[in-house]
């Protein structure tokens, strides 16, 4: 654009707009971000490291990775096999299988929960079986687990699914003429070329993993010490009245969405550049 | 390696794509599969690739007399170049070259060393020695091409197919790479079977021409045959500059324009010519080109040399006549 004076609006109407984003920006996003931070620090940072370091805390830190940890990789896995089957077959009922994949987006967390309940439930579907087999699902973690794998499963395959569809199956016929098997094709060929979208994908289904609420606040049952992560943790604080602590607790999870910024950024501008060579 | 194709159907839902296509591709030859696009010839490329599959019962091919229909496409060892290269773009030209052989089942696999010699013996065949260590994205369109074919040879192949290897380049280094290609197969003398839409490059390169048409093939034989003895009106039109002249007592005669001679009006014999009158003269380059309005409202395109153009001294608006060729040509 060598006449920029044709695209752009005259001095004042430019400032007024800059400046009500920049104070929407502020309003919203960066002031309750500073918000937690100041509250959790109120009292100090001895109160503050000492309701990190409180027993209940430290629980629903660990079952926090426990869940994340099981759910995360498990997506990573569904979501690679899902966008790999859309993408390079066609098949019938694959328009299908790719609204199914969004689901979870459409469906309100709540609902996501308590669909769990209603089946493994002591009153649900297999309640009494389960009941029988001595086996806990709901109020336990694996229904933590359960329920945070339903939010969270589009997230990779959302990611995959475009990128692998704008690269088309070109370079996997080439590999398939040139005599590589399945595996080797994947690993070697779709897999170095997926790579930044993948890590993407999985960074954001962390992030969403580790600060599900809804959806989890319905199985977990809040037994305090066992059954409640962190965002729960964090609301039982707040309705006991423990402001200090619970922002404490919420720095944590700030934190996460901090770094998560950060590494997705980062992630941005590498592929940005990579893009830029071509 | 010859390739036979015998009666092969394709069908993709309720479209046909492929029907009942048979043909020789001879040991050694150059063949190319000319047609506009949605005629098939991608398809069937593909499918002796073993990319796609034929109906099933349809038909057989045949590598040297070897029906390879159920051959899986990785053991067919077809050398394969796609119309936009598909390289590896996360891979060096090396590492994209020696892909095939890195693949192979360990007790087949060739030493690193090996793969090394091979790789630069394969860049060396194709004019990019010293470009190892580059990536697809900092080559040329040409390069590229030439990259994809040195990965395709790497394994050896039996036959070699090329998917319009030179749809994706500038005019200029098309017309390079094709006389290059032309004789690299020379050469190394491997069956290439390769598709166009562009007539000029088939009849170019190629030793046999397939002309195909809605899923079926039109005509196949030598270059100069196709031109010369096109077969039916599609061939006569999509092998280009041909002139379509209405006949009300007959079939449309067709007539190229090199093949109408001009004459002064003055010469004019009734029973031969036709009586014409020049409407637009271009002059740039070795040959004239005339268009030229017939008694009958007519237009043709004709072609003369520039020195038959000073001989005649014709300019717009003059009377001339026209020795067409018999019809009675098939």
């Amino acid at each position: 654009m060598s006449h920029p004076d044709v695209t752009t609006e005259s001095k004042p109407v430019r400032l007024l707009l800059i400046a009500g984003a920049g104070l929407i920006m502020a309003g919203l996003l960066l002031l309750p971000l500073l918000a937690v931070f100041i509250e959790a620090l109120r009292k100090g940072w001895e109160v503050f490291f000492v309701s990190l370091r409180d027993e209940a805390a430290l629980s629903a830190v660990t079952l926090t990775l426990t869940a994340a940890a099981i759910s995360v990789p498990l997506n990573t896995l569904f979501g690679v096999a899902a966008a790999w089957a859309v993408t390079k077959f066609r098949f019938k009922g694959r328009a299908l299988l790719v609204s199914l994949i969004d689901l979870p987006f459409a469906v309100s967390p709540v609902i996501a929960g308590l669909v769990w309940v209603l089946m493994f439930g002591s009153h649900g579907w297999f309640g009494q079986w389960l009941l029988a087999s001595d086996i806990k699902i709901i109020f336990a973690l694996p229904g933590i687990i359960i329920a945070t794998m339903f939010v969270t499963f589009p997230f990779v395959a959302r990611e995959l699914i475009p990128l692998m569809e704008s690269q088309g199956s070109d370079q996997e016929e080439a590999a398939i003429t040139l005599g590589a098997g399945g595996w080797q094709i994947f690993r070697r060929v779709t897999l170095p070329n997926i790579k930044w979208g993948l890590l993407y994908g999985v960074l954001l289904c962390n992030a969403r993993a580790m600060g599900e609420f809804g959806a989890v606040s319905v199985v977990s049952g809040h037994i305090r010490g066992e059954t409640n992560t962190l965002p729960l943790h964090v609301e039982v604080l707040y309705n006991e009245y423990q402001f200090s602590a619970a922002f404490a607790c919420a720095t944590l999870l700030a934190l996460l969405a901090l770094v998560t910024l950060g590494v997705k950024s980062a992630i941005e501008h590498f592929t940005d550049h990579s893009r830029s060579v071509l | 390696m010859s390739i036979s194709i015998q009666s092969i159907h394709k069908t993709f839902g309720s479209y046909k794509a492929l029907d009942d296509i048979s043909l020789e591709v001879p040991n050694g030859s150059l063949t190319a599969l000319l047609g506009p696009s949605g005629s098939g010839k991608t398809t069937l490329l593909r499918i002796v690739a073993g990319l796609e599959f034929a109906d099933s019962g349809s038909g057989k091919i045949l590598f040297h007399g070897e029906n390879v229909v159920n051959v899986p496409a990785g053991k067919r060892q077809v050398g394969f170049v796609f119309q936009n290269y598909a390289l590896f773009r996360h891979m060096t030209v090396a590492q994209n070259i020696a892909f095939g052989l890195t693949v192979l089942p360990r007790n087949l696999k060739p030493t690193a060393k090996a793969i090394r010699e091979r790789v630069q013996e394969l860049l060396h065949l194709v004019r990019l020695d010293g470009l190892d260590l580059r990536r697809p994205d900092e080559l040329s369109g040409g390069q590229r091409q030439r990259v994809a074919l040195a990965r395709a040879l790497a394994i050896r192949p039996k036959v070699l197919l090329l998917d319009e290897p030179f749809g994706a380049l500038d005019a200029q280094v098309r017309k390079d790479l094709r006389r290059w290609l032309r004789v690299f197969h020379d050469e190394i003398g491997l069956t290439t079977l390769f598709v166009t839409h562009d007539q000029e490059e088939a009849l170019e390169l190629a030793d046999q021409v397939v002309v195909m048409r809605n899923a079926r093939i039109e005509q196949v034989g030598p270059p100069q045959q196709i031109y010369d003895k096109p077969r039916t009106p599609f061939v006569y039109e999509f092998l280009g500059n041909v002139n379509k002249l209405a006949n009300p007592n007959g079939p449309a005669q067709y007539v190229r324009p090199h093949e109408i001679e001009v004459k002064f009006a003055a010469e004019f014999d009734p029973s031969l010519d036709r009586l014409a009158v020049v409407q637009h003269l271009f002059s740039a380059g070795p040959v004239a080109a005339l268009s030229v309005r017939l008694d009958d409202g007519q237009f043709l395109e004709v072609e003369i040399t520039r020195k038959q153009l000073d001989e005649l001294a014709l300019s717009e608006g003059d009377s001339v006549a026209l020795g067409l060729p018999p019809t009675d040509r098939e």
